[in-house]
Formats: C-alpha cells, sequence, structure tokens
C-alpha cells in the first residue's frame, strides 16, 4: 500500500473546455477533441435530442408504456458511445436508450422493451451492447466479467459501464469497482450525476465530496466532468478509455448533468424540484453550447436536422407497426431445450389459442 | 472408462480438473478457493495447475455472481463457489435477474453457461448460517437447472454436465457427504440432469429423496427390509427439470410415497413433489402421500439438529402411517 494515493483524486471542480456560453475554456491539462470528432458529436446530439423528444411523444400516443429520456443528459449519452471502438462493450441503464442508439442498434430495436413487445430487443453480440439495466448497477458487475475475460484471452477490449447517481448507493455498485479494480478489468465507470433518483436529490444518496470520491476507496483513478459538455466529456472518457486499454486498469468519471425532464412520463417533478432549478440547467444545454462553439454554416446544420428526422420518422414507423405475438416465444427461450413441463404449458396456450380461433 | 474410489468432495474435484482440462474457457473462482483449495478442498490444486483460470475473489458474493455473468456473456464457462448455502443470499438479485433471465430477456442470443457451486443444508453441527436447505428458492426461479447429488459417482458426473451444460446450473452439494466414500466412473459421463434414478428396488412404497435426504431413505428401507417391508428408494439428483416420469412410474408401482427432504416443509419441493404425483397418479394412491421433513422453523443450533432433520424412525413411522390396514 502506498501512502500517497492523491491521484486518484478528481479535481476540485469538474473539466470543462466549452463554457455555457459556447466559448471555450482553457485548460492546461486536456485539449480539445479534433473538429471532426466535434461535428460527428454535434450530428449525434441533435440526433439524440430527436430521439428522446420522439419517444417521449410516442409515450403520450400510446405507442411506449413508458419512456425515462436522457433530455438535458444527451452529451453524455452521444459521448459515451463515440470514444468506444467497434470490439468495445457498452453496459447502459434504462436511461441510455441514446447510448445504445449511439452504438448501432436500431432505435426500434433498442426501444423494444418499453413498447412492450419483448424485453432486449437487440442481439447484444452484433454492437456489443448489453441489454437494459433495469435492477440498479446490477449491470456493472457484468460488465467487470466481460472486460476481466477478454483480458484474461488477451483481446484489446475496453467495458463503458454506466449508471446514475442513485445506482452509487447500491452494493453491486461497490463490488464492481472493488473487483474491476482487484482484477486490473478495463473498464471504463461513467456516472451521470443528473442530481436526483427519481425524487431523492443527491443530498440524500451520499455524503461525499463528490461521486467521483468514490474511486480512492477502491484504489480507481477518478476524474469529474461537465456532463453538459461534450467535447471535456469526449477528452476525459477518451484518456480514460486509453488508459483502461494500455492495462492501467479501471477508471472512474463522475459527469455532472441534469434530468431536465422528469425520470418517466408517469412521474411529476413539479412535486421535488422548482422551476428555477430547471431554467437554471436550461441556460447550460449541451447542445445549444456545442452549436454555438462551432458556429456551422446553415447548410451544414440543415443536414444534420435532416437526418435527425429521418432517424425520428424511422421510430415512429416502427413503433407504428404492431407485431402480433408470438405465445410459443413464452417457452421457446426460458433454457436452451425446453423442459417436458414448458412443453405441457406451451401446448396448453395452443389449444387454448387455437380454440379462440375456432370460436371468432 | 476408468474406475476410482472417491469422497464426494475428491470426485467434484475430479470433475472441475477434467472439464478444465478439456475446455480452456472453464474457469474457477469464489472466495478461498485458489491456494487453500477451498473450506472444503473441492478447489485443491487448481491454481497451481491452471494459474489464473482459478483465483481468489474479493469476499462479495454478488460481485462472484455478476462477474460471472458477464465472463459467461463473453465467452467462458465460469464454475463459482458460494462458501455456504446462507452466504449465497447476496448473489440472489444477480441470481433471479439475470442469471436466470438472459437467455429469455435476449431471446436466445445470450446465454450464461455457468455453474454457482453452493455447499449445502445441515447434519454437520454447523452453526447459523451454514446449514441451510435452499433449494426452493432456486427451483421456484424459471431459467435456473438445479440439481443435488447424493453419491460421489453421481457428484462427478453431475458437476461435468453442469459446467458442458448451455443453461445456468445451481449445484446444491450436501455438505454431510462431502466425506462419503464410493466407486466413480471418471471419463465420459452420460446425462443424468433431468433424470431420477431407482436406488433401490421396492414393491410396498417408495421413498422419494434428493441430496442429503437419499442416505436417510437408503437407511429407512434397509431397516423396513429387515421388517418384513419392501421400500422403493428414488433419487431425484435433478431438481429442475424434474423427471415427472420416473418419480409417477416409481410411485404408481407401489401405490404409497413419503417425501423426504431437510428442508422446511411448508411452499417447499417436497410439496411440489406431492402435488405433482397427486395431479397424476390419483388413481394409483391406496394412500395421501406423506412427508418428513424438516420443521417450519429457522435451523437449529448443532445441539438441536438432530430434533429437526429427518431420521430413519421419523420416515418409518410415515410409511407405518400409509394406511395399510384399509387396502
Amino acid at each position: 500500500m502506498t501512502g500517497d494515493a492523491h491521484h486518484l483524486l478528481p479535481t476540485a471542480t469538474p473539466v470543462s473546455l466549452i463554457g455555457p456560453d459556447g466559448h471555450p475554456v482553457a485548460d492546461p491539462a486536456h485539449s480539445l477533441p479534433a473538429p471532426g470528432d466535434l461535428r460527428r458529436a454535434l450530428a449525434a446530439l441533435i440526433t439524440a435530442r430527436r430521439l428522446n423528444d420522439q419517444a417521449y411523444a410516442l409515450v403520450r400516443q400510446g405507442r411506449l408504456a413508458v419512456y425515462p429520456s436522457s433530455h438535458g443528459q444527451e452529451a453524455c449519452q452521444v459521448a459515451s458511445a463515440q470514444v468506444l471502438a467497434d470490439g468495445d462493450w457498452l453496459f447502459p441503464t434504462y436511461r441510455d436508450t441514446v447510448a445504445v442508439v449511439g452504438r448501432g442498434v436500431d432505435p426500434v430495436e433498442a426501444l423494444t422493451l418499453l413498447k412492450g413487445d419483448w424485453h432486449c430487443g437487440w442481439d447484444p453480440y452484433e454492437h456489443r451492447v448489453a441489454p437494459h439495466a433495469t435492477p440498479l448497477a446490477t449491470q456493472l458487475p457484468h460488465a467487470v466479467g466481460v472486460a476481466h475475460a477478454a483480458r484474461m484471452r488477451g483481446e484489446p477490449t475496453v467495458v463503458m459501464a454506466l449508471c446514475g447517481d442513485g445506482g452509487t448507493s447500491e452494493g453491486d455498485f461497490h463490488e464492481a469497482l472493488n473487483f474491476a479494480a482487484v482484477l486490473r478489468a478495463p473498464v471504463v465507470f461513467l456516472i451521470q450525476n443528473n442530481e436526483y433518483a427519481i425524487s431523492v436529490p443527491l443530498a440524500r444518496q451520499t455524503a461525499a465530496p463528490s461521486l467521483a470520491y468514490k474511486g480512492i476507496g477502491y484504489g480507481i483513478p477518478s476524474e469529474r466532468v461537465d456532463g453538459n459538455d461534450v467535447a471535456a466529456l469526449l477528452s476525459v472518457l477518451g484518456s480514460a478509455v486509453a488508459r483502461a486499454r494500455a492495462g492501467e486498469g479501471p477508471q472512474l468519471v463522475e459527469a455532472h448533468t441534469y434530468r431536465m425532464q422528469a425520470h418517466t412520463n408517469a412521474d411529476d417533478a413539479t412535486r421535488y424540484r422548482t422551476a428555477d432549478e430547471v431554467e437554471a440547467w436550461v441556460m447550460r444545454d449541451p447542445l445549444t453550447r456545442l452549436s454555438t462553439f462551432l458556429d456551422l454554416p446553415a447548410d451544414d446544420m440543415t443536414a444534420m436536422n435532416d437526418e435527425a428526422e429521418r432517424v425520428a420518422a424511422h421510430l415512429r414507423d416502427g413503433l407504428n407497426r404492431d407485431v402480433e405475438p408470438d405465445a410459443a416465444q413464452l417457452f421457446a427461450h426460458v433454457y436452451a431445450a425446453p423442459t417436458a413441463q414448458l412443453r405441457e404449458q406451451e401446448a396448453l396456450i395452443a389449444d387454448e389459442l387455437l380454440r379462440d380461433g375456432a370460436a371468432r | 472408462m476408468m474406475h476410482e474410489k472417491l469422497t464426494m468432495a475428491q470426485a467434484l474435484n475430479r470433475a472441475l480438473r477434467d472439464s478444465m482440462t478439456e475446455d480452456e474457457s472453464v474457469v474457477v473462482f469464489g472466495e478461498d478457493v485458489g491456494p487453500l483449495g477451498g473450506v472444503f478442498r473441492v478447489t485443491d490444486g487448481l491454481s497451481a495447475q491452471f494459474g489464473e483460470r482459478c483465483f481468489d475473489t474479493p469476499l462479495a458474493e454478488s460481485g462472484i455472481v455478476g462477474v460471472a455473468v458477464g465472463m459467461a456473456m463473453n465467452g467462458m464457462r465460469p464454475v463459482v463457489e458460494m462458501q455456504f448455502d446462507a452466504f449465497a443470499y447476496p448473489a440472489f438479485e444477480q441470481i433471479v435477474s439475470h442469471v436466470a433471465k438472459m437467455r429469455n430477456r435476449t431471446r436466445g442470443k445470450v446465454a450464461l453457461p455457468m455453474t454457482i457451486r453452493i455447499p449445502y443444508a445441515g447434519g454437520i453441527g454447523g452453526v447459523e448460517h451454514h446449514c441451510d436447505s435452499s433449494e426452493a428458492y432456486y427451483a421456484h426461479t424459471p431459467g435456473l437447472h438445479v440439481v443435488a447429488p447424493s453419491t460421489p459417482g453421481d457428484a462427478y458426473a453431475l458437476l461435468r454436465e453442469s459446467i458442458a451444460s448451455p443453461d445456468p446450473v445451481v449445484f446444491l452439494e450436501p455438505k454431510k457427504l462431502y466425506w462419503a466414500k464410493d466407486e466413480v466412473a471418471l471419463g465420459a459421463v452420460s446425462p443424468s440432469i433431468g433424470k431420477a434414478v431407482i436406488r433401490r428396488p421396492g414393491t410396498d412404497a417408495t421413498l422419494i429423496a434428493y441430496g442429503p435426504s437419499v442416505p436417510v431413505a437408503l437407511e429407512a428401507a434397509e431397516v423396513a427390509d429387515r421388517e418384513g417391508r419392501s421400500l422403493q428408494v428414488v433419487d431425484l439428483r435433478s431438481i429442475v427439470p424434474f423427471d415427472d416420469e420416473t418419480v409417477c412410474a416409481a410411485v404408481r408401482s407401489t401405490g404409497r410415497a413419503v417425501v423426504v427432504a431437510e428442508a422446511s416443509g411448508f411452499a417447499s419441493v417436497s410439496s411440489e413433489i406431492v402435488a405433482r404425483v397427486t395431479e397424476r397418479c390419483f388413481h394409483s394412491l391406496a394412500a395421501p402421500i406423506r412427508r418428513v421433513t424438516g420443521f417450519d422453523i429457522p435451523y437449529p443450533p448443532p445441539k438441536l439438529e438432530h430434533l429437526h432433520l429427518p431420521g430413519v424412525d421419523r420416515v418409518l413411522d410415515a410409511v407405518d402411517d400409509l394406511q395399510w390396514e384399509d387396502s
């Protein structure tokens, strides 16, 4: 054990490279991402915002059961996907649908869970994206396991594991950090601190100076970053991924952001936070800030908006299409081969459906 | 086929060793499973032979099972050890929400070929939290296979098969049988998950047992035989999948049955067995099926456990109660 662990602690203030007003912030330790990377991020941010708003509208139209929106957190969503290589893995929470889409998953498949057709709608191996995790922080030990297996085989895989501020109180968060550190597993843990776990504010979740302080107890280097500054996120997360890939073990990043909408459409955020508080975060919007900074020609912006509209239309079309429920699916995937008991139960339903059909 | 006389702990050790030798993706981890060889020595020598493929972990059961889920997702076949039955409970959420459901959630895209070994049940004078019969929790969760060997030979065969299985298996090792010795057939194994076996033929009544209760049933049958009553003994081996066919055929052949299990009887595997057999074999039954189980109490302290555990006398009393006079 070394006495000096200060290098594991985050900076006193979150890393920021582009301020809320769209002007660059000088930071000797971090440099701005390349212009091409920022353009790519802006296009992704515009699509991300459009997807969030489209999904929210689809709930009101009854096409989605519920939608936990990442409106306001799009910079975290975009950056966490953009810094990964094809061979890397992403472990999302239920609020990270936009990051899932950022990895290449079809938005319609990404929302299968909330549409109610099945649980996970995509093939996790196709884009190396784990299923949405709804039990908080339970996906984090899985991320460590995927990373450790890759490391044992000498593969250069890095795993990006997402969780929220509330999730850091769960036991699995701590067990995952500890296992990752002991195994030196190449995992980047990204905490999107959006200030609320449904209604419970951060002060009720932790007494630590910042959530990034959770790393030091496990020997994990930790950083804080402005979670609405995609440039800072690309820089900080990009370096964290590079360090993990280079064999330096797990990394922890806390992104300070804000959930602009309620927990889901079923929640009423006015019961626990003020309009003034929300308004203050409008001024720190991740999209406005990057578009002000880049100040792209109108044609480029039109092209990006058109692409976002195309993706939103694809989502609308997909979710408006009804899929005939298939009873056989209920029994097909419980085990590699159904047990005798499941075959009996499947036959029972098949018979019921047959009689229903005959009666009609 | 090679045969060796081994204890159950040694047979399990051989199964792990043979599986690791045969398949490089098999990894073993848990608390104290490295140089110490596990508190019951089931992993003895594996870390010396296989290096980082058998490793000690931090002391955190949810983390152990959760990491195994990730490794199984990524091409490995993890075999994890929960040190004791009641110490597996921190991992319960991982087992129920992820281990059991991953294949189903992903419509078969992600399989979790992993084995969770749990030294379980009582009869060893263990203090509290070391003797739970926790099989019902796992058996009640669709997506898991749940097995419990009663002989060194089955321990070897079932563990080899569990490790090779595409499905997650909760592997319950009866602690009090770790030191029981028997001939073990080593090498290739024939499928036994989902297949009950007749341990002893008999014509008057059927004793249905699994894991630690099988030797009790066998001893009861031995005593009954001397008293002129022929008891058949069925060893489930596999709780899930459940072998309705073998169990029901056995009960039909005698018309009477007693289920013997250490776990508390209320809402248990033993109640499930009675329900299943009654639903299927009602007209073959000459008497209601009786159960001899642990009481509905927290596992007792060592000096009282003998009162709680199903013993030969209690089994024979239950057999006597099978309404022989009426028939």
